[in-house]
């Protein structure tokens, strides 16, 4: 089909951008290490939890890395839009779904390369991951799942707000409460009330359990179903939103 | 109201008097400026408007403009629009910034959509069936709108490609573009190391790639230096002689002068001339004095003192000491002029008498500098 050779064409087009500027690989790996760092060795002492505390908190920081990456997204695609790429594109008898599936389906790419990486960090400063070969193909493909369904949320703010910076501080905005109300770093059970209330019901929350039980080795349980039917029904809202919007640019 | 004086310029037209001409002459019996430059708008625009019936056969119109409107909120960034440019021609939409010469491309191209009217491209409404429109057209925009991070050879493949040329023919399209823009040195390289006129020229390579019948052109040697520009014009004359139609817009008056078959004035928005670059010229009438001074604080006597030789009051540019009026009568004017001067013991730094360009064209139309 159309849609899917003219996607291949963008995605490759992103790809190549990665292997010229490795610096855009390099520094979105910087700040989930310093994150990791500082949690485990910094604040990890006074942190309780179950299990040993580098092991909790890696599959926390492999979520948070996806999710800060997912933010690239809108980034792209508001410099793309900002040096006219867009409009190029637009002007051409192309689809226009291809343009953002392209976006989209590099970054899931990416997120792949970056996942390893951590979990490359993380052996080094002791993590192990205990499950089984099918365990991590399975947290593999929930922690990708996420980034790119968080890719369409920051595909719609980046069309939305057209220029980089913006589309920057707009990300992190709601990012970083999200991030840090979960599971990632500390147990929910800690929190307050309402923050716990909050994090409980968070798709972070029930991805990065869902992940960690599959690094300590336990049985697939709700958390994880509970994260598909949140990373589906995020997809069914923000795909065709971003679409939307994207149609609606002039 | 003006149907007496329509009916006198028809005529006198078919006599055989220049648009000059009959407008001293009008002006010499009395009539109104205002009114006669308007029945001149009259009666030059039903005639392009409205080719006669066998003139349109002759000569197919690629694209067609009637009647575009764009509002941005109480603003109407194009007020208004109709044109038609035959196949393989140039068509200059000249105007100052703001003029909606970008907007009316962005419609055009099928960017955004207009608010009403109805513009064809090669039979295609643009509205209705924006992607026939898509398959057929090249938009180059106002800025450089490649990939830096991809080399020159990568981006001209993706675009091929994006336009469904397959893999083989978008690669030969690209060698044989990136060697007729003399590119072939820089092809591998990045983009963020090409010069501006390099990356507008793969700007209108890219555009072009998968061989559009109609080409638009945003402004595409703003910012270019003067051999880029040239360099540019050659591109775009080599284009229009394969028969590709070409709409570009600029605030050069000298850059439609030498592309343009056709060119239509705009400002805020609306049609104020349109023509052949001679026909615009000829609006001005006669031909134009130039008077460079020493001193500008003399502007105002000198022009004082040839103001009787004008067929129009003169133009004082101070700050430079710059004067302009429209003259008629040829070498004798220019002999009064300086002995007139002389007598006013004006210092001269330079005296000329020239024809029109689109300057004073402009000018005469919108009553500002374009630009």
């Amino acid at each position: 089909m159309k849609i899917i050779s003219e996607t291949l064409i963008l995605v490759k087009r992103s790809l190549i951008r990665y292997t010229r500027v490795p610096q855009l690989l390099v520094f979105s790996t910087i700040q989930p290490v310093m994150f990791v760092i500082l949690f485990a060795y910094v604040f990890g002492g006074a942190i309780k939890t179950s299990i040993n505390y580098v092991d909790y908190l890696l599959p926390g920081i492999l979520v948070q890395t996806t999710l800060f990456g997912a933010m690239m997204t809108g980034i792209g695609l508001a410099d793309d839009i900002s040096h006219g790429m867009i409009d190029r594109f637009r002007s051409l008898p192309m689809s226009r779904g291809a343009v953002l599936a392209g976006r989209t389906i590099s970054d899931l790419l990416r997120n792949v390369f970056v996942i390893f990486l951590m979990v490359g960090v993380g052996y080094i400063i002791g993590y192990r991951f205990e499950g089984t070969f099918m365990g991590a193909l399975g947290a593999l493909f929930l922690m990708l799942l996420f980034g790119f369904a968080f890719s369409w949320i920051s595909a719609l703010i980046g069309i939305a707000v057209k220029d980089v910076e913006t589309a920057q501080s707009a990300g992190f905005i709601w990012v970083f409460p999200l991030a840090f109300i979960s599971s990632i770093f500390v147990p929910v059970e800690g929190m307050p009330k309402i923050f716990r209330l909050f994090a409980e019901n968070s798709p972070i929350t029930y991805t990065v359990d869902a992940v960690r039980r599959f690094s300590v080795n336990q049985p697939v349980d709700y958390t994880f179903w509970a994260s598909i039917i949140w990373l589906a029904a995020i997809l069914i809202t923000f795909i065709p939103l971003a679409v939307r919007q994207f149609r609606k640019i002039s | 109201m003006n149907s007496d004086l329509i009916q006198y310029i028809q005529e006198a037209k078919v006599s055989g008097m220049s648009d000059g001409e009959i407008q001293a002459e009008l002006l010499s019996v009395g009539w109104n400026h205002g009114d006669v430059r308007q029945a001149f708008l009259d009666n030059i625009s039903p005639e392009l408007e409205n080719p006669p019936i066998e003139q349109s056969e002759k000569i197919e119109a690629v694209v067609s403009v009637r009647g575009l409107i764009k509002h941005y909120g109480s603003v109407r960034a194009v007020d208004g629009i109709d044109f038609e440019i035959p196949k393989g021609s140039i068509l200059a939409l000249l105007g100052p910034n703001g003029a909606g010469k970008t907007t009316l491309v962005r419609m055009l191209g099928t960017l955004i959509t207009p608010d009403s009217g109805q513009a064809l491209i090669g039979g295609h409404d643009v509205i209705k069936s924006p992607d026939d429109v898509r398959k057929i057209i090249g938009l180059t925009g106002q800025f450089s709108a490649v990939d830096m991070v991809l080399t020159g050879r990568e981006n001209l493949v993706m675009i091929g490609r994006l336009c469904h040329l397959s893999k083989l023919e978008a690669e030969n399209r690209a060698r044989e573009l990136l060697i007729r823009f003399g590119l072939s040195d820089a092809a591998d390289r990045q983009v963020k190391t090409y010069s501006g006129g390099m990356m507008r020229r793969l700007d209108v390579a890219a555009s072009i790639i998968a061989h559009p019948e109609v080409l638009f052109l945003d402004e595409p040697t703003t910012g270019l230096d003067p051999h880029g520009r040239i360099e540019l014009w050659h591109i775009i004359k080599e284009l229009v002689a394969k028969d590709v139609t070409v709409l570009l817009t600029t605030q050069y008056l000298d850059e439609a002068d030498h592309l343009a078959d056709q060119i239509v004035v705009i400002d805020k928005g609306k049609i104020i001339a349109k023509g052949t670059s001679q026909e615009l010229k000829a609006q001005v009438g006669g031909d134009v004095l130039e008077l460079h001074l020493t001193d500008h604080s003399q502007a105002h006597r000198a022009a004082a003192a040839i103001e009787a030789l004008g067929i129009e009051k003169p133009r004082i540019e101070e700050l430079e000491a710059h004067i302009f009026m429209p003259v008629r009568g040829g070498a004798s004017v220019l002999a009064d002029a300086i002995r007139r001067l002389d007598q006013a013991r004006i210092d001269l730094a330079d005296i000329v008498l020239r024809r029109p360009t689109l300057d004073d064209v402009f000018l005469k139309l919108t009553g500002h500098v374009a630009g």
